[in-house]
């Protein structure tokens, strides 16, 4: 081995691809970022299982039977526009503006609670047909799926709440203002699945 | 990271924290992106337009994948730079992973289904008479 090759090579200054400090500074909303990622892939799963078991009904109900397309026009509708208000909201707070956000997280958080609603009467209703998730596996693909959605939704509401109560108390603080963008990513990501949901399990579903 | 914020956002403290924010166009852009991008796969599943029901799916499939893209654009306001590029990162794994399991899971069963012994007509009448 020539020693003096090793020496002139180290005497040369390292050079690193990135320059930049990794993570980022604002590193809470990166990894809210990386778990919604994580959530991605509960849904995942859960479309590659209604996509498999979708046509299974075992001799009960089908999905053109059971989908009421009407009302699921009006929830997929509550939903976008609540994905908006809650943007709204957010350049209410961008301004500073405490009252007006406010009022437009409650807008979003009563549509998105109409949306939750209206999926429970649905669930009831289907229930009460005998087209339970008991009943093929089509149909416990779909419930697995689409409430899985809805309790996302729900608990978004619970945040919303809790995040609606801390603001009033102590006002837009840096603290308030993370966990409301945190939010804010909640709330359009859940929009994003459900464009999924409506397009793959019912519009589809009512296809095959 | 460094991003170079107008100093109207620096007064704030964390710049990048206020960057991403969009715009009430922006929105509004969004949501008539997204509201066109619904109407048209319920239009064509519900009034029936075209016969053919694989190209329908086809269609309905590329609209929802577009409608994501606006979601992901106008709402969600992710670019190549926010968070240094390190949010696009993670979306395009999380985008690999699972593309490879919906598809992989679809093809694979696809092909069980295709391949399953058939039941002898013994056994099917043992199945049904449980």
């Amino acid at each position: 081995m020539n020693t003096t090759a090793i020496d002139s090579a180290a005497s040369v200054p390292p050079e690193f691809l990135c320059r930049e400090e990794a993570p980022p500074r604002n590193g809470t909303l990166l990894g809210f970022w990386i778990y919604l990622m994580s959530d991605c892939f509960i849904f995942a799963s859960l479309f590659a299982c209604n996509a498999v078991l979708g046509s299974n009904y075992a001799g009960g109900p089908t999905a053109a039977e059971v989908f009421d397309l009407p009302g699921l026009a009006l929830n997929t509708a509550l939903l976008l526009v609540s994905s908006v208000t809650f943007g709204f909201a957010m350049l209410e707070m961008a301004r500073q503006n405490k009252r007006a956000m406010l009022g437009w997280l409650a807008v979003a958080g009563l549509l998105a609670a109409a949306f939750v609603g209206l999926e429970i009467h649905e669930f009831l209703g289907m229930i009460a047909e005998g087209a339970g998730p008991g009943r093929s596996a089509f149909l416990s693909s779909f419930f697995t799926l689409v409430a899985t959605h809805g309790l996302h939704v729900t608990l978004g509401i619970l945040w919303l709440i809790v995040l609606m109560v801390q603001t009033t108390k102590f006002g837009l603080n840096e603290a308030n203002v993370r966990r409301l963008q945190c939010l804010s990513m909640f709330w359009h990501f859940l929009d994003l699945v459900w464009v999924g949901v409506f397009s793959y399990v019912y519009l589809i579903g009512v296809l095959r | 990271m460094s991003h170079p914020s107008a100093s109207g956002e620096a007064a704030h403290g964390d710049g990048a924290m206020h960057e991403h924010h969009g715009s009430l166009r922006g929105y509004l852009t969004g949501f008539m992106l997204a509201a066109i991008l619904t109407i048209i796969p319920f239009w064509l599943v519900m009034g029936h337009v075209i016969a053919d029901t694989w190209l329908t799916i086809f269609i309905v499939l590329v609209l929802a994948v577009v409608q994501i893209f606006v979601h992901i654009r106008y709402f969600l306001h992710l670019d190549a730079r926010s968070e240094g590029g390190w949010n696009l990162m993670a979306l395009i794994f999380t985008a690999v992973l699972v593309i490879i399991v919906l598809g992989a899971s679809i093809w694979v069963m696809y092909n069980e289904n295709a391949n399953m012994m058939p039941m002898s007509p013994q056994y099917r009448h043992h199945v049904q008479g449980k």
